[in-house]
């Protein structure tokens, strides 16, 4: 993992003490709303509608048990004894008060954690694969290039007032787990003969105008990235339309030019700036990727683990959710559902956070990882310590065997946090959880990644999700939009919507009647419901929510985005 | 005929705390909607509004939230509203949890 050099810990010791002194000065007075709301947000801090939240990075959605238990005492201490991980690999802490929060950061900044440019109009927290340094399919570890990513865009003075936010998103596999292709930039790292490049794609993003990314280059060096990347958002950053909000993200800009006009100007700006990375950055990623170190694994055997599976049928199914194919023989990586049939997605209590903190230290190499999904991750985990890791987990009620299932939801905090919000997720996403458990479907149904959002901007990905869900207000009452077909993997794509909303008390039956129109209608049960779908298209799926009728109707198809004029 | 004005509080998120304050009849600041003055008119609303604006060192965000009235008790009539009021609905956090 990476460390904070001595340049680092000054940098965010000295952000802290601004920061606390822009604090006092709103506190006393001295500053207006206008003029401190800007400096909150570069912290992190927003105001919702209950109460401030803080949104804390999480770099990559790597910690370690010292961070993580770090988090849980600020759960525990000044906020309400959880956190809520986030599809950014964020942590939000829901009700810290004001004149707190700098006390927050500086407890933060103590074991090397901040919440710089985790809003604003900035390049925020770059995300990578979850399974990153575990993966048994992966081309190269994400680690290092987001850590140099991370470094050179924090603070980068060309990059502090964008046209508006810019997100990357790396991975180094080719089963996607970093939506890539929904981010501003999605980077892949791929090999061809020896030789390992990135493939850079462009103006993806979900929102109120959602688009797949572009292919920008489709061999990059490593050598010639980072000042690559610069070209990038230093040709947004000119030709980016701030002169209205809903346009100027990068995606309406590649959208806009294309990306052929895009690629030149990208070329040529590269072209300008090129000669100035004279090769430090390559040193300094050198040293990064020391930092990422495998750990050192070790050998032995595993019968543990395959006496546990022959004898708990408990543990067995867990497993078989849970568990994915580490590179190494003998390992597995775990995944912790925080997807409690009921509770609600991402939050975890401190108590929970420092049992997950123990695990890791004990049986995981120290090491964890936040995934876009709202789960936990413990990267490296022997076989054999496995039954004593589930035992573990299940008394902290985080061995929901559920991954992948449709209890496993990805949900926006929505209108019940949100000041954004035009309608709630979190029930949504208890009840369908809570419904689909009752009747004991959730194994049937198999593979199912159900992804809600409380507004347009999309922060639960539902564009991407198998079904998506969309809350929206329609004349003062919560309704909710269903798409379906969506896929946020390697060849990702968005959803084409149903029909017409649901009212909040007629989401959860919707659903249901997805789910049997599709058990009816796949041909064996290894038929996905992606791939039904992709086979028989939207009308059975209609037929069964609106009746015959109305499916004879065509489908709005979103595949097309719409940038209105 | 003029439009009808339909009743309205004033209803803003306290500086320090972050959470949901109404003005009183008195100008002062409350936390539970049932305190909060009940504007009628709406030169009145909107003077009332600017003056709430202007007090920056106490709040954040100062609107006008429309309410309806059952005896003189405001209610909102907007789910936003009524969630504001209420806190949120996974935990029992935030007002319902204060004022219970």
């Amino acid at each position: 993992m990476y460390t904070y050099s001595e340049f680092d810990a000054a940098f965010v010791a000295e952000r802290n003490r601004q920061f606390r002194s822009q604090v006092a000065r709103r506190v006393d007075g001295s500053l207006t709303e206008e003029e401190f709301k800007p400096l909150r947000l570069m912290n992190g801090l927003y105001l919702q509608l209950h109460a401030y939240m803080l949104r804390v990075a999480i770099p990559y959605g790597t910690l370690d048990s010292r961070k993580m238990r770090r988090l849980a005492m600020v759960a525990d201490r000044w906020d309400k004894g959880y956190g809520h991980f986030t599809t950014r690999q964020n942590i939000q802490f829901n009700w810290p008060k004001l004149a707190e929060v700098p006390d927050i950061l500086d407890s933060l900044g103590e074991v090397q954690m901040h919440a710089i440019q985790t809003s604003g109009n900035t390049i925020r927290n770059v995300t990578a694969d979850h399974f990153a340094g575990a993966a048994a399919d992966e081309v190269a570890d994400p680690r290092p290039i987001a850590e140099l990513i991370r470094q050179w865009s924090t603070d980068h003075p060309e990059f502090q007032a964008l046209p508006r936010k810019f997100k990357v998103a790396v991975t180094g596999s080719p089963m996607d787990r970093a939506v890539t292709l929904a981010h501003d930039i999605g980077l892949r790292i791929v090999q061809r003969g020896q030789d390992i490049g990135y493939q850079v794609l462009v103006g993806g993003g979900l929102g109120r105008t959602p688009m797949i990314g572009k292919v920008l280059h489709d061999f990059l060096p490593e050598e010639d990235l980072l000042s690559y990347l610069e070209a990038v958002v230093s040709v947004w950053n000119s030709i980016g339309r701030r002169d209205n909000k809903f346009k100027s993200r990068i995606k309406i800009t590649v959208h806009e030019h294309g990306i052929e006009d895009i690629r030149a100007r990208v070329e040529a700006r590269y072209a300008l700036i090129r000669p100035a990375f004279t090769g430090i950055d390559q040193q300094v990623l050198g040293a990064i990727r020391a930092d990422f170190a495998a750990p050192e694994f070790r050998q032995g055997p595993t019968d543990a683990y395959d006496a546990a599976r022959a004898a708990d049928p408990v543990f067995r199914a867990w497993a078989d959710t849970n568990l994915s194919e580490h590179r190494v023989p003998g390992y597995a990586i775990v995944s912790i559902s925080l997807k409690a049939h009921g509770e609600t997605p991402g939050d975890a209590t401190g108590a929970q956070m420092r049992v997950m903190a123990d695990l890791a230290e004990r049986y995981g190499h120290d090491e964890l990882r936040i995934s876009h999904e709202q789960n936990v991750i413990l990267p490296h985990v022997h076989k054999s310590d496995l039954p004593a890791v589930h035992a573990a987990l299940r008394e902290a009620r985080l061995a929901t065997a559920n991954i992948g299932l449709i209890s496993d939801i990805i949900a926006c905090p929505g209108m019940d946090y949100c000041a954004l919000a035009t309608a709630r997720s979190i029930p949504i996403a208890q009840e369908i959880a809570l419904r689909f458990d009752a009747l004991k479907l959730e194994h049937e149904i198999g593979e199912m990644k159900i992804k809600i959002s409380g507004c347009i901007n999309a922060c639960g990905h539902h564009h991407v999700g198998h079904i998506g869900i969309l809350g929206l207000d329609r004349a003062g009452v919560e309704s909710y939009q269903i798409t379906i077909g969506g896929d946020g993997g390697p060849d990702a794509q968005l959803g084409d919507r149903t029909g017409p909303g649901f009212a909040a008390e007629d989401i959860v039956p919707a659903i249901e009647k997805i789910m049997l129109a599709y058990l009816d209608l796949r041909t064996d049960e290894s038929e996905t419901f992606l791939a039904a779908y992709r086979r028989v298209g939207m009308d059975p799926f209609k037929a069964a929510l609106y009746g015959a009728a109305k499916a004879a109707r065509p489908v709005k198809i979103k595949a097309k985005p719409h940038v209105p004029a | 005929m003029p439009r009808e004005y339909t009743p309205k509080v004033i209803t803003a998120n306290a500086l320090l705390e972050g959470d949901v304050v109404y003005l009183t009849d008195a100008d002062t600041w409350t936390r539970h909607l049932a305190e909060a003055a009940i504007l009628t008119d709406e030169a009145d609303a909107v003077f009332r509004l600017l003056t709430a604006q202007s007090r920056t060192a106490e709040v954040v965000d100062v609107y006008l939230a429309e309410v309806s009235t059952d005896m003189g008790t405001p209610s909102p009539t907007h789910f936003r509203e009524e969630f504001r009021r209420n806190g949120p609905s996974n935990y029992h956090h935030g007002k319902q949890a204060e004022l219970s």
